[in-house]
Parts: structure tokens; sequence; C-alpha cells
């Protein structure tokens, strides 16, 4: 049997009460979200869809601290800072890793280029950031040694 | 969420944590089944109106994210409001004051 009449108006009911409560929600947060760049499997294509083909070079001016050994891969500290003016984008990586790109921060306004979060490195590797500012890309690379693999 | 927001001059620096699993979506339980993917996608923090933090997040940020940043033009007293959003939907959004040392 279909749904019943009553069904179908409860179904109804359900759905005019919800679409003003979905459409309030804040669609900037959910549209930001760069799936291309999390989605990507090696380190280059992460890039790539991130920053697009923007030239890269490395710069002593990005200071990344991240520990030479790692006794577990599920939680390994790493912070960044950096004396670059105009600084807008700011982006983890974690070259091993199944998804390479950790997590990526926009440097509002008012925002300082300094920033320390864990992140999960599966296997020894190296842990690279990159900076992005005007239509360059700045980056730091640090190896770190897993002693127990943290899958990410 | 555990936040700690504190003012020195103009500079407010944020000391954050929220518990959460991450889970990347190919780590398995004991019975050898896949545990689906849990984990947060966006971290935003406003003062004033104003966003003064934006981060996000994949699934290879550690299990209960910690994280810490700065931004300019706060000071003690006023409120700094943070939410974050993940991969189900789930969301908080919270007010923490901006305190001295």
């Amino acid at each position: 049997m279909g749904i019943s009449r009553r069904q179908f108006i409860r179904f109804l009911g359900g759905a005019i009460v919800s679409f003003p409560v979905v459409s309030l929600l804040p669609e900037r947060l959910l549209a930001k979200w760069n799936a291309g760049a999390f989605g990507a499997a090696s380190m280059e294509d992460a890039v790539r869809e991130k920053y697009g083909s923007l030239p890269i070079e490395d710069s002593s001016a990005i200071e990344l601290t991240a520990p030479l050994v790692a006794e577990d891969g599920l939680f390994v500290p790493v912070s960044v800072a950096s004396t670059i003016q105009g600084i807008t984008s700011i982006s983890f990586f974690s070259e091993k890793n199944f998804s390479p790109l950790v997590a990526s921060f926009d440097l509002l306004p008012r925002m300082r280029p300094n920033i320390s979060l864990r992140i999960k490195v599966a296997e020894t590797g190296k842990v690279v950031v990159i900076a992005k500012a005007g239509e360059r890309l700045y980056r730091a690379s640090r190896m770190v040694v897993v002693s127990v693999g943290g899958c990410g | 969420m555990k936040v700690k927001a504190v003012a020195s001059g103009e500079v407010v620096s944020v000391k954050l944590l929220i518990p959460h699993p991450m889970e990347t979506g190919r780590r398995k339980d004991l019975g050898g089944n896949l545990v689906p993917a849990h984990f947060i996608k966006e971290v935003t923090a406003s003062h004033k109106g104003d966003d003064v933090f934006h981060a996000e997040f994949g699934p290879g940020v550690s299990r209960d994210p910690f994280l810490s940043f700065e931004f300019e033009g706060g000071k003690v007293g006023d409120t700094l409001t943070i939410s974050w959003i993940d991969n189900k939907g789930e969301r908080e959004k919270s007010d923490f004051p901006i305190i001295s040392i």
C-alpha cells in the first residue's frame, strides 16, 4: 500500500515547518568547506585544489614548530607563526596522510598569523605549512618521525 | 566546548577545546566494522559581529580538537562567539567572555 492521505499531509506539514528553519541556517558555514582540496589524495593535488597553480617558495619567514619524533601519531602538536605581511590563508598538510590537507585557516583582517593545533600524522613523513600572501605561496616543512601511526 | 580568551593590550589569545570524535571514516571498530566519518568541518569565531577567525578542518585534525589563535581589537569584558559545524550537520554556538590574564 502507498502512503495514506494522512501520512501525506503530515509529510507536507513537516516540510513546510522545516523549510524556514533550513533556509535560516548560516549558509556561509556550509558552503565554504573545500571538498576538492580535502578529498585530494596527494599533496600536490591538495595544494592545487586549494590554491591553484601559484608559485611556491620555501621561506624561513614561516616558523613551523613540530616534534622531531611523535610518540603518538594521533596527537601531534604543530604550530605556525610568520612575519610575512598580508597573509590571507594558512594550511597544514601531512604528506603521508590518506587526505594530506589537514586544516586550513582564513587569515581574516584582525587575525594574527599565529596558530597551533594537534593533527594526525599517519606515518613518518613531512608536515608542511603553506601560507598565501598576495599571489604567492610560502612553504615551510618539517620531517616528523612517527612511532605509532595515526591514520589521518 | 571549553574556551579561554585572554586579552593582553589589544591582542586576544584564544585557546579552544572541542570534544569531538573526529572519525576519519576508515577506522574499524572491535567487530571489524568501519566507523562512519564524523568530523568537524568548520570553526568560526566572531567579535562584535565581525568574523575574526575561520577554519576548515578535515578528518586529519586530532580527536577533541585543541587549537589556539590570536586576534586584534578585543578587550576584557567583550564577548567572543564561537561556533562549529560537523559533517553530520551537528553544530554548537556559544558565547565566552574575554578575560584578563
